[in-house]
């Protein structure tokens, strides 16, 4: 081929085009049917096409690149291994036009309008199956459908306020429903990290293009769901916790809508109302987001195990005082067999049919559809009808393509069919568009389908302009080909018109703060102490192994290696390991306390966390005692210093701000007492005072201030009586003392006015003590006393 | 009959604790035709800083407790005057097993005593394979629903050993079943698991039962503490009847009804009692006793 050959041929596409052959009978999103590229894609094509293959590879990357450095991570659900997976992100958008995109929504609009009567209905009066219109047993043996919430009427009256749905483009060029997930999806938070993703790779077509925004949709739902409190209190995004597959999402979404992420454990129910336990003692609540499954919410009433939960919270829901969005419940709507009936339930109680179809569905438990389902069975997908997941992605047999697959396979299709009836639901195997992928410098087109969002808004249902692509891996054009995983991509919407710009990001920031925004959760409280903590101890063990490795190869006495020996003893840290396992743990403590709260850390600063964990634990397999040691610890010193100057420099002076100076101080001051009460004692072997500066990072400042030569009151004048240097114990008695005054500012009671009291009189006590009268016990007595009150810290406001 | 109930329920904990919320199923109800309540009183221990009274899905009377002050334990003393009331169990109005699927494919019915609600595997009773052959053995080929109930039931009774110290309150049905012996809840849960697995509707009941036997009669297994036993559906009918596999009889004016639900996780007698992995105290004590009918 020439070499100009393929620009000819494609004008517009280059050498990108080039081989993309959508298979026949296959619709794709971009080659319309008689082989011309739909207009909506042109502009993407065209720059991609000016672009070397260098130059869109060098793009993409900065794409990934992106999304490494926003700390986002996937974790693809039913892994087994749970294991962080970077983020499979398709850097080429799926391109839509608006006027498709509006047909689409009226349909799921129309069909969120019916889930919405059906759950009315089986909460309620339960007329569909008197009536005979769906049968009983899918509802009554389905482990979705919450009995303790039957008769409850939601508060607002709806049970659906944010829903998502799975949708395919079928042979006919059709839009299929296939799935509902109207329970708590996720997904939206990925929806907006694909976009802003795909922004930083094609900057110049958001600017000019006509690519309609994500910021209305979110904005909108937001200002509902604080129009669904009745006071004005402010809607908390309740997430099952750390643990969970998607709690990164969940972070994310929570500090994006600027609203409060909270644990079952943040909340309590307390004289008929719920309330988030603060800092600043019990605040009242009564809408949350879940992001939590419904039968986890509420051991008293739900599932009588679950860890994750708020006892009593259904009896708040029962007693009109909180909305769920979406209602608990609501994953009965999810029910595989339930697709069956929808297109009836359509008719019988809208009067209309669906305007957008859903997969063809058959439960097993009608002899009719029984008979259809063995004689077609090759064509179907076959599993669990009251599973709320794709059969694949269940522990059960399931039957595809005529054979069984799971814990059965290889057995008998027909057999199962008949024995298992009831329990069965057939799906036609769907397939589905495709779309472009960039691979080794051109496109392929792959299978896709479209994850896209509603949210109920004060206009009413209102779908998101936008969403994410979920991409298969291989070219296979059946829906279950999605099984296998694949990657995902953004979604543009394309007006024919300017759109104009919107951003949440900027103006979430702007937001009037109600008093719940600050106030904060007593376990995110705890963690953010922990965090301080466990930061400033692994910055603490860094110099003094850094100490101690210095003066492996030097000319000092016996006696100040086997004490120094002896103080890292006390932090369990053994010296003789190169790079000590104890310091690691340390490091491991502060990730781990620092993971709990995401949402609260600006994205730098978890990133650099990150980062210095990975780091340290990659340098730490091979760093060898002695020079090499100490100048390991220096590198992670700096690492160190490059979180606490992130979060130094970006966390607003807050109630978060406040615990985790709290904890740093109590730990760098108790630090710093043990440290002088050893190198200062009248055993003391010769060389710790020395040492004392170095840790305490104050050699140069001693030198400026005193002679040369440091001295027992030299040293115990700048890091323990200095209120100037902040490696000072003085510094952070000053510190800790005014943290404390601040939060019993907030929150008086008598117990924290007893721990004021005793903040004080460690300070008092201190400074009267002054240079000369801090002996080595004085000083072992101010370690003691600051660890006396990191508990009743921990007590009062903790626990 | 007239029965006077004294229920005392204790548990103390290793360290106290700041709040608390209970969930407390202890009070039987009025039940047309079986029994009525003439007079209930619950005295809780400490006392609650907030009560509501509801029913349940079921229609068991439920109490939801909260203890907002600090505390090492809870309890209450309960006592219920409940009248128990003579029902002939017309066995031959027992729909015929044959006819069992068809009847529960066109019931529509989603209230309380619904068959539906009682067919599937619930939280405490998932449907074992083991259990499963043991009910087709035990049941053979029945005529009528109620013979499959009498055949499991006396089978599971003759199999299972009452062992007060063999299993505890999370023991599975299955583990029990295997192991032979088991308390009132384990029979309960392996007899509604057999009766489920041939597709009879079977619920637990949980209830109280007559401490000392009446004159020339043999003392009953479970008297002592709360007592369970089942109910299985058979057909329109004949409805509802009670089966208590621990004393292998069907039940009559001995057993006073408590609560109904799918198995032991619907009328757990107290729920949202701390649990700690150290030893708890606990205790439980029941008197029933009929109350002299005036001469």
């Amino acid at each position: 081929m020439s070499p100009t050959g393929a620009h000819t041929a494609f004008p517009d596409g280059g050498h990108l085009l080039e081989g993309y052959q959508p298979q026949p009978g296959v619709p794709d999103e971009m080659i319309a049917p008689d082989g011309s590229m739909r207009y909506v894609w042109a502009p993407l094509v065209t720059q991609l096409s000016m672009m070397t293959p260098e130059e869109v590879e060098g793009a993409f990357a900065h794409g990934h690149q992106h999304l490494a450095n926003s700390g986002v991570f996937f974790r693809h659900y039913g892994d087994p291994s749970g294991a962080v997976r970077d983020w499979p992100l398709n850097p080429v958008p799926v391109v839509l036009h608006e006027a498709e995109w509006r047909k689409i929504e009226e349909g799921l609009v129309q069909r969120a309008g019916l889930l919405d009567l059906v759950a009315q209905d089986l909460y309620g009066e339960n007329r569909l199956i008197a009536e005979g219109k769906l049968p009983a047993r899918l509802i009554a043996s389905n482990p979705e459908w919450l009995r303790p919430m039957v008769g409850i009427k939601p508060r607002g009256g709806h049970f659906l306020n944010f829903i998502a749905f799975e949708i395919g483009r079928g042979p006919d060029g059709r839009w299929w429903v296939l799935e509902d997930r109207v329970d708590a999806p996720s997904g939206a938070g990925f929806a907006l990290e694909n976009r802003i993703a795909t922004n930083s790779i094609f900057p110049q077509l958001h600017r000019a293009s006509r690519i309609r925004r994500l910021a209305g949709f979110f904005e909108a739902f937001r200002s509902m769901l604080d129009g669904l409190s009745a006071d004005g209190t402010q809607a908390g995004v309740l997430t099952p916790g750390p643990n969970a597959d998607t709690y990164d999402e969940h972070a994310y979404l929570a500090r994006y809508l600027g609203m409060p992420l909270l644990e079952g454990e943040d909340l309590l129910v307390d004289g008929g109302e719920l309330k988030v336990r603060t800092v600043d003692g019990l605040l009242p609540i009564n809408v949350l987001w879940r992001r939590m499954d419904g039968i986890w919410s509420d051991p008293l009433e739900l599932a009588s195990e679950s860890q994750l939960g708020t006892p009593g919270l259904v009896s708040v829901i029962r007693q009109g005082k909180l909305t769920m969005v979406n209602a608990l419940g609501s994953g009965v709507l999810e029910t595989q067999a339930l697709m069956a009936f929808l297109p009836q339930l359509s008719r019988s109680l809208t009067g209309e049919a669906l305007k957008l179809p859903n997969l063809a569905t058959w439960w097993c438990g009608q002899p009719s559809e029984l008979a259809h389902v063995r004689a077609h069975a090759d064509r179907m997908l076959i599993g669990p009808a009251l599973s709320t997941r794709m059969p694949y992605e269940t522990d059960a047999t399931y039957a595809l393509g005529g054979r069984l697959r799971g814990p059965d396979h290889g057995g008998d299709l027909d057999r199962w069919l008949v024995e298992n009836a009831d329990g069965l639901v057939a799906k036609e195997l769907a397939t589905l568009s495709t779309t472009p992928v960039y691979q080794a410098g051109g496109f392929v087109p792959r299978p896709m389908s479209l994850r896209v969002f509603l949210a109920r808004t004060e206009n009413g249902w209102q779908m998101m302009p936008g969403g994410f692509a979920r991409i298969s891996g291989s070219s296979d054009p059946t829906a279950v080909s999605m099984r296998n995983g694949g990657t995902v991509s953004d979604v543009w919407v394309v007006s024919d018109t300017p759109v104009a710009a919107q951003t949440l990001i900027a103006s979430g920031n702007m937001r009037p703060a109600s008093a719940h925004i600050n106030a904060l959760p007593a376990q995110a409280a705890d963690n953010l102490f922990w965090v301080g903590r466990y930061t400033e101890r692994t910055e603490h063990l860094l110099r003094m192994v850094r100490a101690y490795n210095i003066r492996l190869d030097e000319p000092v006495s016996k006696a100040l290696m086997k004490q120094l020996r002896k103080q890292l003893a006390f932090y369990g840290v053994k010296p003789a390991q190169p790079f000590p396992k104890a310091v690691l743990a340390a490091l491991d403590s502060a990730v781990n306390a620092a993971s709990q709260i995401r949402d609260r850390f600006n994205v730098d600063a978890w990133a650099a966390l990150m980062d210095m964990q990975k780091s340290t634990h990659r340098i730490s397999r091979r760093t060898k005692r002695g020079a090499d040691a100490a100048s390991v610890m220096s590198v992670m010193l700096r690492k160190s210093a490059g979180f606490s100057g992130l979060v130094h420099d970006n966390m607003a002076r807050s109630s978060s701000w406040n615990f985790l100076m709290l904890g740093r101080s109590l730990e760098r001051a108790s630090n710093m007492a043990s440290l002088l009460a050893v190198v200062t004692s009248k055993k003391a072997p010769e060389g710790g005072l020395d040492l004392a500066i170095e840790v305490g990072d104050s050699i140069i400042l001693h030198h400026q201030k005193y002679a040369l030569f440091t001295s027992r009151e030299s040293v115990i004048d700048l890091l323990a009586c200095d209120p100037t240097n902040p490696r000072s114990i003085a510094f952070h008695l000053d510190v800790i003392c005014k943290g404390i005054q601040r939060l019993s500012q907030l929150h008086s009671d008598q117990r924290t006015d007893e721990l004021l009291q005793k903040a004080t009189d460690i300070r008092e006590g201190f400074a009267a003590r002054g240079v000369m009268g801090l002996s080595s016990k004085a000083l072992w007595q101010v370690s003691s006393d600051l660890l006396d009150l990191s508990t009743m810290l921990n007590t009062i406001f903790i626990h | 009959m007239i029965y006077d109930i004294t229920l005392k329920i204790e548990y103390l904990y290793q360290s106290p604790v700041s709040k608390g919320r209970h969930t407390v199923c202890v009070a039987p109800s009025t039940i047309d035709g079986v029994q009525r309540l003439l007079a209930s009183d619950i005295a809780f221990d400490p006392e609650p800083d907030e009560k509501t009274e509801r029913q349940d899905f079921f229609g068991n009377h439920i109490v939801d407790i909260g203890l907002a002050h600090e505390h090492a334990g809870t309890g209450l003393a309960a006592t219920f005057r409940v009248e128990r009331l003579q029902a002939a169990l017309e066995v031959s109005r027992s729909l015929p097993f044959a006819d069992l699927p068809a009847t529960l494919t066109k019931c529509r019915s989603m209230k309380a005593a619904s068959p539906l609600h009682f067919l599937a595997a619930s939280p405490r009773v998932s449907l074992s394979p083991l259990i499963g052959a043991f009910a087709r053995d035990a049941a053979g080929a029945p005529h009528s629903v109620f013979d499959a109930v009498l055949a499991v039931g006396q089978a599971l009774f003759h199999r299972m050993t009452f062992d007060a110290t063999a299993t505890d309150v999370d023991t599975s049905p299955e583990e029990a079943f295997t192991n032979g012996s088991g308390v009132c809840q384990d029979f309960a849960h392996i007899m509604i698991a057999a009766l489920r697995s041939l597709g009879i509707p079977a619920g637990y009941v949980s209830g109280y039962l007559r401490t000392l036997p009446p004159e020339g009669m043999e003392r009953l297994e479970g008297a002592d503490a709360m007592h369970a036993w089942v109910r299985a559906w058979c057909g329109d009918a004949l409805g509802w009847v009670e089966f208590d596999p621990t004393n292998d009889l069907f039940v009559g004016t001995d057993h006073i009804v408590a609560a109904y639900g799918r198995d032991y996780s619907d009328v757990a007698p107290i729920r949202g009692v701390v649990r700690l992995s150290g030893a708890q105290d606990s205790t439980h004590s029941v008197d029933v006793a009929p109350v002299p009918e005036p001469a």
